[in-house]
């Protein structure tokens, strides 16, 4: 199975528009970070619900080139998912 | 006794034990930590839940929750009995009053800025200021 992130759709991109759909390079608009919006300044470990958004079917942490998170955010969001990983509650790598 | 710290502290048991075992072992972490000088804040057992992954070829365990406040010291101490014991199959330990601290830092920064953002007053203010200064020069 290949990752190609950029051609799945995980829900919170799609409110984007794309300017030129098929291109040799999509223009997209700039992605906002949820995390930011809605001030959210600690990102629990056991929310695993929310976790999972960030975390594709392979078990990888989504890159913030997809995901529009920002920088402070995905460092906050990557300690939170290591966490859950190591008490079986997310996965190291699936199938 | 040094500062005091506030710990997570999450254990998964053996899916395979009854409830009041679960309560037991629970009880006797508890008793471990008040017997070291430290404090349980909370407990929340979490249930039985499907594992990610593994764990001694189980496939899902009873998780249990609590929320520690102490000096560290009980914390090493429950960590060593938790290593022996069959039952718990895995343990995790997290510091949060630092990271607690931080988001709170974050929430103060964030209601300064909020606070300045509105009137901008002071930088509007100024701006005049200056505009007058200009104005008498000329």
């Amino acid at each position: 199975m290949s990752t190609n992130y950029e051609d799945r759709d995980f829900g919170f991109e799609r409110e984007y528009d794309r300017t030129m759909p098929r291109g040799p390079r999509r223009m997209q608009r700039r992605k906002i970070c949820r995390f930011c919006i809605e001030k959210v300044d600690l990102i629990d470990w056991k929310d695993v619900k929310l976790l999972t958004s960030y975390v594709p079917e392979r078990g990888k942490i989504l890159p913030r080139r997809i995901s529009g998170v920002c920088a402070t955010h995905q460092r906050m969001l990557a300690e939170a998912i290591k966490r859950a990983r190591n008490i079986a509650l997310l996965p190291y790598a699936a199938d | 006794m040094a500062e005091k710290r506030t710990y997570e502290m999450i254990f998964i048991v053996d899916p395979e034990t009854g409830d009041e075992d679960v309560m037991k072992l629970s009880d006797s972490v508890q008793k471990i930590i008040t017997g070291q000088g430290g404090s349980i804040t909370k407990t929340e057992m979490m249930g039985k839940r499907q594992l990610a992954y593994e764990i001694n070829h189980k496939k899902d365990g009873t998780y249990v929750l609590l929320e520690v406040e102490g000096s560290g010291a009980e914390i090493a101490e429950v960590e060593r009995r938790m290593r022996v014991n069959d039952q718990i199959l895995r343990y995790m330990t997290v510091r949060v009053d630092e990271m607690r601290r931080r988001a709170d830092k974050l929430k103060d920064r964030r209601a300064r800025k909020a606070a300045k953002q509105p009137g901008s007053g002071k930088a509007k203010a100024a701006a005049v200021q200056t505009d007058a200064d200009e104005e008498s020069a000329a």
